[in-house]
């Protein structure tokens, strides 16, 4: 049984899945619940001064016929007093000494205010603390949150208040609403902090109701932008966190999150850098049953890739992410329909005809019905020559594993277009063309 | 033995239930979900109506039932009726491209049906008849070719007129179908509909009788025949002076327009026939409440013509088959009445000029079914009324026609539906329909611009 114990930030934890900070962490109920269920470790519901919440507070994007793949929220921190949720706290870490517990926390950008807080959280039993700079709406209308957290310098004096009382390891929580996330990784960091956390939910309006005019989610006829989060978000805080971890000085752990909802989606996370990864959306939506085979889908992961720790894992992509100018200009392949798994939808032809390159035949089809005795199979052709191989049609393609992408070998050398960048200079008189031939060669 | 209602009025209504119920508004987003949205899409090129079958169902999925309808209707005015009773297994079902993947395909026929339920439950007109053009047209018979030639002709900007003999317009849709299937009322809504399209359907009026073949020739500029086909075909047996002998048009006109309490209906009933409207025969009979149904085929079970989802649908219903018997003759009781069918077995040889199997029957093989009811359902014979019209060209008895134009060799007139095809499904007949509209549209305007430029 591969051992799914992360270690981070010197905190041990029973495995990667922790709730992220959200609705389903607001109370020491829902905690315990979730540790029960098998979740190790919880973000506690942002912790601050209370606040009122409107009613409604959530919007949802659907996908034909599958709900919430995003979800967006105006809900802000803890309403529930300090001393109540510090106190639960404390009751929770009596009962789960080994799961791991992370104090969120909000206040006012005062020295003093956040010195007092980090305290009381410390004294809470908390295993480590996570500071929200990214919340994107309502706190950061009073200044808090992602008011914070797209000011690097502000992340960084914070921070610095922070680690001046702070006796157990601090994460970062970073807003993705800014231009360069890695450079306020690097401001927290520059702070004192020992983590951060990636990424928070993204700007948003989730949509008009077309009868009413009135945007999702309403309050009165009215509606204000919130965060964005769930299974629509994930490739981005994917580029976002594996950016971080690329990074060349900030160095420090990362809990991946944004649109995880299974082992897989978190398998992705830990290996482009992610130690620890938060879930809110997918608990939201089927409740806190679904670590159950996020941790036996990880721990199978594991044995059939011959792993032994989830933590040989941890950022085993990053290298693989390269500048656009380090890839193989003369790495080719084509596309292959299975005549026998293809059922003639044509989907592959009109997505490369009128979205791509022109390279798939189809016939028109022939008019009849079963009637008439069998319907004769069509398939579409492709122009092999023609191909770009930009993988298009096999995306399209309904029948898993009908159009493959076959390499090519044409006999070339790899060449990027940096090296060909560099080639030119050195041979001018040469065609890109002739260059790209040659590969790596042309010297 | 009586032949009055078995079953309490509740139970029939059970029994005759839709087959086939509309689609909750979420079922429907569902079933449209599955759609691929091929392009050249075998759905569409297996429709003899040529409804954009990916169109209707993404608009739909994009909460545009009006539009839906509008896709719909365009293509096929009767959308309504064949979403119910269309064979969509063999159409455009049966080439979705999710069976080749051992899928089952979208629920198309359903999928239509919700989008025109949607337009017609709220009386919202989708189509609308173009600019008059002074061209007029007049329609024989009232049934979904007729329908599907007048509605485009409106659309086209022509006058329609469509004459028939029955007191409601729709033909077979509105008397032929099986109830379970479709009741009288939902081929009167469609019909309504194409009224307000401006067609003028004038019903109880018999042409050659009431109104001659000469006076329409005159009064109008063409002529459509969707007269169908004529009555059930005899059995040629001994039987038809006996009572309770009854013919399969008749037996399902009755349970489309008396009531189910008023068909009259046997303890033990034989039907005669291999065909669709055998089935209907059949599971409508076990329906009314017939303890037992006997469908008697001359040839067996590969050589039936009727769908494979009909023959299951009568094995479910407790039907009974009996391959390889034809009737010899009704043994009546002393009243008159049938109290027994004597049929002798056959065996099969080569194909025949049918092209099915030939039978033949086994000498001294004779027996004797126990029944109080007989129902032939052997096809229809040809209408004789078409020997009335000069210079029409007929093979068969099928009326004979320009297949691209539906233009019979008399170019007056115009010709589509089970009068040309010798009895086909309601999309078939919506198809000749149409088409011939558009014959008969662009004929009369190049006669119009003759005229102009004599």
């Amino acid at each position: 049984m591969p051992d799914l114990s992360i270690n981070f930030c010197g905190v041990r934890s029973p495995n990667p899945f922790w709730l992220a900070s959200g609705p389903p962490t607001n109370t020491a109920y829902q905690v315990m619940k979730a540790f029960d269920a098998g979740w190790g470790g919880a973000v506690w519901k942002t912790i601050g001064d209370p606040i009122i919440n409107t009613a409604s507070r959530y919007g949802s994007i659907d996908y034909k016929h599958e709900r919430m793949i995003g979800l967006n929220n105006i809900e802000l921190i803890s309403d529930r007093p300090i001393e109540t949720n510090f106190r639960e706290i404390s009751e929770v870490k009596k009962r789960f000494p080994k799961n791991t517990v992370v104090a969120s926390l909000m206040v006012e950008s005062k020295r003093e205010t956040w010195h007092d807080i980090v305290r009381r959280a410390q004294d809470s039993g908390s295993d480590l603390l996570e500071l929200n700079f990214g919340c994107p709406h309502g706190m950061s209308e009073r200044g808090m949150g992602a008011a914070v957290g797209q000011v690097p310098e502000y992340t960084t004096m914070i921070t610095t208040w922070v680690k001046e009382v702070a006796t157990i390891p601090v994460i970062v929580k970073l807003t993705p609403n800014v231009t360069d996330v890695a450079h306020m990784a690097s401001a927290a960091k520059q702070g004192g902090a020992g983590a951060v956390s990636l990424v928070n939910t993204f700007n948003s309006l989730v949509g008009v109701d077309l009868d009413t005019y009135a945007p999702r989610p309403n309050v009165g006829g009215y509606g204000s932008h919130g965060g964005y989060c769930g299974p629509s978000v994930k490739p981005i805080a994917l580029h976002m966190v594996s950016s971080v971890a690329k990074h060349p000085t900030v160095g420090v752990p990362i809990s991946g999150i944004g649109g995880i909802a299974n082992w897989q989606d978190a398998t992705e996370f830990i290996l482009l850098g992610a130690t620890s990864v938060q879930v809110c959306t997918a608990a939201m939506h089927y409740g806190f049953r679904i670590v159950e085979d996020m941790i036996d889908g990880l721990s199978q992961y594991l044995e059939d890739k011959g792993f032994n720790s989830v933590m040989d894992l941890v950022g085993k992509s990053v290298n693989r992410i390269r500048d656009w100018g380090d890839l193989d200009l003369n790495y080719k392949i084509v596309a292959r329909i299975d005549p026998q798994l293809c059922i003639g939808c044509n989907l592959c032809y009109i997505a490369c005809e009128d979205g791509a390159h022109q390279c798939i035949a189809a016939a028109e089809r022939p008019r009849g019905d079963l009637r008439d005795g069998e319907i004769a199979k069509h398939v579409p052709r492709i122009l092999e020559d023609e191909c770009v191989g930009c993988n298009l049609c096999a995306l399209v393609c309904p029948v898993p594993g009908c159009i493959t992408m076959e390499q090519l070998d044409n006999g070339r050398a790899t060449m990027s277009w940096r090296q060909l960048q560099e080639a030119r200079g050195r041979n001018p008189q040469c065609t890109m063309g002739d260059l790209l031939a040659k590969g790596t060669a042309a010297d | 033995m009586h032949t009055g209602p078995k079953l309490t009025p509740e139970q029939l209504e059970e029994n005759f239930a839709d087959i086939n119920p509309p689609l909750t508004p979420s079922l429907a987003l569902e079933a449209a979900s599955r759609c691929l949205f091929c392009y050249d899409a075998p759905c569409i090129k297996a429709c003899p109506t040529e409804i954009n079958i990916p169109q209707f169902i993404r608009q739909i999925l994009t909460q545009n039932l009006v539009g839906s309808a509008r896709t719909i209707l365009s293509a096929n005015v009767l959308g309504h009726s064949c979403g119910r009773v269309c064979p969509t297994s063999v159409l455009c079902e049966g080439a979705c491209v999710l069976n080749a993947e051992g899928k089952k395909p979208v629920e198309i026929g359903r999928l239509q049906r919700h989008a025109v339920d949607h337009v017609l439950n709220r009386g919202i007109n989708v189509l609308k008849a173009g600019k008059e053009n002074g061209q007029r047209v007049a329609m024989i018979g009232a049934g979904p070719a007729s329908l599907a030639c007048a509605a485009e002709l409106r659309r086209l900007g022509c006058a329609a007129v469509i004459f028939d003999s029955k007191p409601h317009p729709g033909g077979l849709n509105t008397y032929g179908i099986a109830a379970y299937k479709m009741r009288a009322e939902d081929s009167m809504r469609e019909t309504e509909m194409i009224r307000a399209l401006g067609v003028d359907i004038r019903n109880g009026v018999t042409i050659g009788r009431d109104v001659s073949l000469e006076q329409l020739e005159r009064e109008y500029d063409a002529i459509f025949l969707g007269v169908g086909l004529g009555e059930t075909d005899d059995l040629n047996i001994e039987a038809d002076n006996i009572r309770r002998c009854a013919d399969a048009l008749s037996f399902i006109e009755q349970t489309k327009t008396n009531g189910f309490d008023h068909v009259q209906i046997g303890t033990q009933v034989a039907v005669i026939g291999g065909g669709n409207t055998a089935i209907d025969v059949a599971t409508a009979a076990r329906r009314l409440g017939a303890e037992v149904v006997y469908m008697i085929y001359r040839r067996s079970r590969e050589e039936m013509s009727a769908f494979d989802y009909e023959y299951e649908l009568a094995k479910v219903d407790g039907v009974t088959f009996v391959w390889q018997a034809a009737p010899v003759r009704v043994v009546p009781d002393a009243r008159g009445r049938a109290q027994g069918l004597v049929c002798v077995k056959t065996e099969l040889g080569p194909p025949d000029s049918s092209s099915r199997r030939s039978f033949r029957p086994i000498p001294g093989s004779e027996f004797t079914l126990e029944v109080d009811m007989v129902v032939r359902a052997l096809g229809q014979k040809k209408l004789a009324f078409l020997q009335d019209i000069p210079n029409l060209k007929l093979d068969g008895g099928k009326v004979v026609v320009n297949a691209e134009t539906m233009q019979t060799a008399n170019p007056k007139y115009f010709a589509g539906g089970d009068c040309v095809n010798g009895g086909g499904e309601v999309v078939d007949a919506v198809a000749h329909g149409k088409r011939a509209a558009r014959g008969i549209h662009a004929a009369l305007a190049a006669q119009q611009r003759g005229v102009a430029h004599a």
